[in-house]
């Protein structure tokens, strides 16, 4: 039998860096775990935002390289590692602190797509290192060949998936739906596979060559993966290429046989998976069905009704209804937020209050473009935590409410996802809007929502229609309320 | 098959630490409520940015002149993810905060 034995190679720079390493991971775990609870999150945050710089520094001070002599040389060209460093924190930063919250999705799906294109990176540089003992006593199917392989893959496919998803959620990008696309994506993913085993398998080290094929094919795998994906699951995508990433790094992690990477990286991979998973829940999807897509694409749903009847109301009808109600609740969806008109909401929410009627918020788990996106967009208008009702509690007291304004939403109250079992987001939990004794809906035309499918709420006898711009529309409400 | 198994003796550890972190990671996010999907998101695409360190250590191994560039731009790119993630999660979560104080 093959003896394997590690002879371990001790000094105090060594096993400081390794308590860092330790000291990193934990910080991760309470960090995420702290992440997850609405007291604590802002706080876990920081925590692992510690634990990261920590990792940083103590590996630039400390790391060292075994050289083929013998001697052990530390992290070099750090005046260029600094530089590199203090570049990415500025544009990061800046990037950060300029967005608007509107525009949050896009950003994480950026920064995402920036990991994925560093373990990438990493991995086509560290390809050609392979060690030649191992080669030679293994071929290429050694940890060392593997790990640089999955990395490069989802690494690859996570950028490209990333930037596409990024510019799908800023309508850079339409929807490219084909059945077409999606044999092209199997057949896609087994040549990748394929690839995979085939370089695994041979006896040495094939060059460079194999690689460039190999990281341009998961490149276009990640375009292709994301292109023919609805719009409105990309929430959904972005999650999943996050745990993608997450794996990634790990796989630089093996590489290296660095801990922190290592536990970090399995760490978002496997809590990505969950929240994934999770979110799926939210929507009522199954992650299959995300990625297979069938969403929004060949809108069927809603047989063409030639009776159906549009009611406008005007600014002054809708003042008057307004004031005169009891309790009124307001639905707000991404329109609302893309107008900027979340201020103006809560001046109106407040305007009515004083008239003493009582204005609640219902918030939709998946409302604006991602879970929980409108509470943060809400909160950014100081609408107090009390006045947000989620969904399910919000459906219990609709038959009560005089009045539900549905500001810039449409999926979310579409009744199709209840009566339409031929709808493609039938079975998703919805705001029961019409069950209120009425309800006005501001949009600025009739088009399809997110989704892309129509919306018999329009046509609902209790309906009635505000058109014009979230913002535009809510300020002349609130002007004809006060001349009331 | 021995090969399988050689390798997997090989790299026990990793492996080890593999299983568990998956549990650990699926542990730690049972139970998030649906508000804070976006930011814990956000948060734990900030630690894959972890993949940092790999970069600093191509980079401060680097002797020709395309590793180096290529290297500086993977250390710029890692350091994107980081930064700017933790500090759009840490914008994020100041709403929940101002939110809470009222």
């Amino acid at each position: 039998m093959e003896q394997i034995t590690k002879i371990i190679e001790f000094s105090q720079e060594f096993s400081v860096l390794e308590i860092s390493y330790f000291l990193a991971s934990v910080l991760f775990i309470i960090g995420l775990k702290r992440l997850s609870h609405p007291a604590t999150a802002r706080n876990g945050n920081l925590w692992a935002s510690a634990g990261m710089f920590m990792a940083i520094l103590f590996t630039i001070l400390f790391h060292k390289v075994k050289m083929e002599d013998g001697t052990y040389e530390g992290i070099g060209n750090v005046e260029w590692i600094l530089g590199a460093l203090a570049i990415g924190t500025a544009i990061g930063w800046v990037m950060a602190v300029k967005v608007k919250m509107t525009a949050m999705p896009q950003m994480v799906s950026i920064f995402n797509g920036m990991g994925g294109a560093c373990a990438a990176l990493i991995s086509f540089m560290e390809f050609q290192h392979v060690p030649h003992e191992l080669v030679q006593a293994h071929g290429m199917l050694n940890g060392y060949t593997i790990s640089v392989m999955l990395g490069l893959m989802i690494g690859s496919v996570s950028f490209a998936g990333s930037m596409i998803a990024f510019g799908k959620l800023d309508d850079r990008i339409g929807d490219v739906k084909s059945p077409l696309l999606r044999y092209f994506n199997l057949g896609l993913l087994a040549l990748l596979v394929g690839l995979f085993v085939y370089v695994v398998l041979l006896p040495a080290y094939p060059g460079m060559g194999i690689i460039y094929i190999f990281a341009l094919l998961a490149l276009i795998y990640g375009v292709t993966f994301v292109m023919p994906i609805g719009g409105a699951d990309m929430p959904v995508v972005i999650s999943l290429l996050n745990s993608f990433t997450g794996v990634a790094a790990a796989m630089g992690g093996f590489l290296y046989g660095n801990r922190a990477m290592l536990t970090g990286g399995i760490l978002v991979g496997s809590a990505g998976t969950i929240l994934t998973i999770l979110m799926c829940k939210a929507m009522n999807r199954s992650l299959l069905n995300v990625i297979i897509g069938a969403f929004g694409g060949n809108a069927a749903g809603g047989v063409e009704d030639p009776d159906k009847i549009v009611k406008e109301i005007s600014l002054s009808d809708a003042s008057v209804l307004l004031s005169y109600s009891q309790k009124v609740y307001i639905v707000p969806g991404y329109g609302l937020a893309v107008a900027q008109a979340q201020h103006l909401c809560h001046e109106l929410d407040q305007l009515l209050a004083s008239k003493g009627v009582e204005v609640k918020y219902a918030i939709h788990p998946v409302a604006g473009r991602m879970p929980g996106h409108m509470n943060v967009l809400l909160a950014e208008a100081d609408v107090p935590y009390e006045k947000l009702v989620e969904a399910e509690d919000a459906n219990g007291e609709m038959n009560s409410t005089d009045v539900v304004i549905v500001i810039g939403a449409n999926d979310v109250v579409n009744p199709a996802a209840e009566d339409d079992p031929s709808s493609p987001i039938y079975g998703m939990p919805v705001i029961r809007a019409w069950e209120a004794k009425n309800v006005i809906v501001m949009k600025r035309s009739m088009g399809k929502g997110y989704a892309a499918i129509e919306n018999n709420l329009f046509y609902h006898p209790k309906n009635r229609m505000l058109f014009g711009d979230a913002k535009a529309s809510l300020q002349k409400l609130v002007m004809e309320i006060k001349s009331l | 098959m021995e090969e399988a198994l050689r390798f997997i003796f090989e790299y026990k550890d990793e492996i080890f630490i593999i299983i568990l972190s998956i549990f650990l990671g699926i542990e730690v996010i049972s139970n998030v409520p649906a508000v804070l999907h976006t930011p814990l998101m956000s948060g734990a695409n900030a630690i894959h940015g972890v993949v940092i360190i790999g970069s600093i250590i191509v980079m401060g191994h680097a002797k020709e002149t395309l590793p180096m560039v290529l290297g500086f731009i993977a250390v710029i790119l890692g350091t994107l993810n980081v930064v700017g993630g933790f500090v759009v999660t840490d914008r994020m979560l100041e709403m929940f905060k101002k939110k809470k104080k009222n």
